[in-house]
């Protein structure tokens, strides 16, 4: 695959650095340029110096045979003008950015950014999910089906707690995909029980979440 | 007509200045209070500190009643970024983005904004001027002989 990565900073640089190793044509866009010259030092000829907003500049990466376009920048703005101008200008399959505010993530999928990856969200996410005693977690948002994948651990006052799946009224959209005991994951048939320490990894539209928590949880 | 007017350098303080002269509700955003200095001394509209592509800056600008935005920070995708951010979030009618670049001018042209290049419209207007010299000047000559 050819893939461009605009913005060599640190998120920009091990991008490169792995996405290099794992075989793939990489070219990376840096507008300062003694970071260019360390990384040329140290990739090779794979980085070209320039703005990455710039028509020209991606002209001279060669966009318009580019699989992928990634924007690292630091700013929103810049990431969101480099991903439309790859889309439009140089029809490029698929563009990635990152968003600094988190915020700005259904704005830049309104503006046909194809993935956005916001490291706040991301860094929340991982702090929710590391303080104990959260009973329902979100884990996942699966973009294109509005779907959410979400964790949430039994209790013994828990509504469902010593019956069987096939005995829970789950709300219609959602289904228990797994349920980790102990050191086992169980996929779960209608006669499986629920039991009290289980964690309950499930798929949810995201409409139904709430609901969801209500039935497993019950807050 | 409520005008949301983002950057307060020497384009958007007169600009902002002239509409809010001619009767109309301005609010002009920048992220130096310095800037707002360029404001005419009977500039009667509000200011408002923050980058106007934080819809919570936009939203304290008054956006959501704003009939125009217009975007002229010295960064065109700064400018870019909050005219969709005004247009796609806000539903302003009237938004007008300052960008230098032609090649992105054009672009966003097409994908429907309006925009306004002063690199081309100053450039056409030398032009011209550098043409007509020379053709009265060879009109001049002509003459002459």
């Amino acid at each position: 695959m050819y893939i461009i990565v605009v913005g060599g900073g640190k998120v920009g640089y091990y991008l490169t650095k792995t996405l290099l190793t794992e075989g793939h044509e990489v070219l990376l866009i840096e507008r300062d340029r003694d970071k260019v010259e360390t990384y040329s030092e140290r990739f090779g000829s794979v980085i070209l110096q320039g703005d990455g907003a710039e028509a020209s500049v991606l002209a001279a990466a060669g966009a318009a045979r580019a699989d992928v376009l990634i924007a690292v920048t630091g700013e929103d703005e810049d990431n969101l003008v480099i991903c439309q101008m790859a889309k439009h200008k140089f029809h490029v399959g698929k563009t990635i950015a990152r968003v600094n505010n988190p915020k700005n993530e259904q704005l830049f999928k309104l503006l046909d950014t194809d993935v956005t990856v916001s490291q706040t969200n991301y860094i929340l996410g991982l702090i929710e999910q590391a303080i104990p005693d959260r009973a329902f977690i979100h884990l996942l948002n699966l973009r294109h089906a509005d779907l959410a994948i979400i964790e949430a651990t039994i209790t013994d006052k828990s509504p469902v707690a010593h019956k069987t799946v096939g005995e829970v009224d789950l709300p219609v959209a959602c289904v228990i995909a797994a349920i980790a005991r102990q050191s086992d994951v169980i996929v779960p048939g209608p006669d499986t029980e629920i039991l009290p320490h289980d964690e309950i990894i499930a798929v949810t539209h995201r409409t139904e979440e709430d609901e969801l928590r209500r039935l497993l949880v019950l807050d | 007509m409520k005008v949301v007017v983002m950057g307060c350098g020497r384009v958007g303080a007169r600009v902002a200045s002239i509409l809010d002269h001619n009767g109309h509700d301005v609010t002009v955003i920048d992220t130096n209070a310095i800037a707002f200095r360029r404001l005419s001394p009977e500039f009667g509209g509000d200011t408002v500190l923050g980058t106007g592509i934080d819809e919570d800056v936009l939203k304290s600008a008054g956006i959501e009643h704003a009939n125009a935005f217009i975007a002229v920070t010295n960064g065109d995708n700064r400018n870019i970024m909050a005219g969709q951010v005004a247009r796609t979030m806000f539903d302003v009618r009237d938004v007008i983005v300052r960008i230098y670049d032609p090649v992105r001018e054009d672009t966003y042209r097409r994908l429907g904004l309006s925009t306004v290049c002063p690199t081309t419209t100053m450039s056409a207007i030398i032009i011209d001027q550098v043409i007509g010299a020379s053709d009265s000047y060879r009109r001049a000559e002509s003459r002459e002989s």
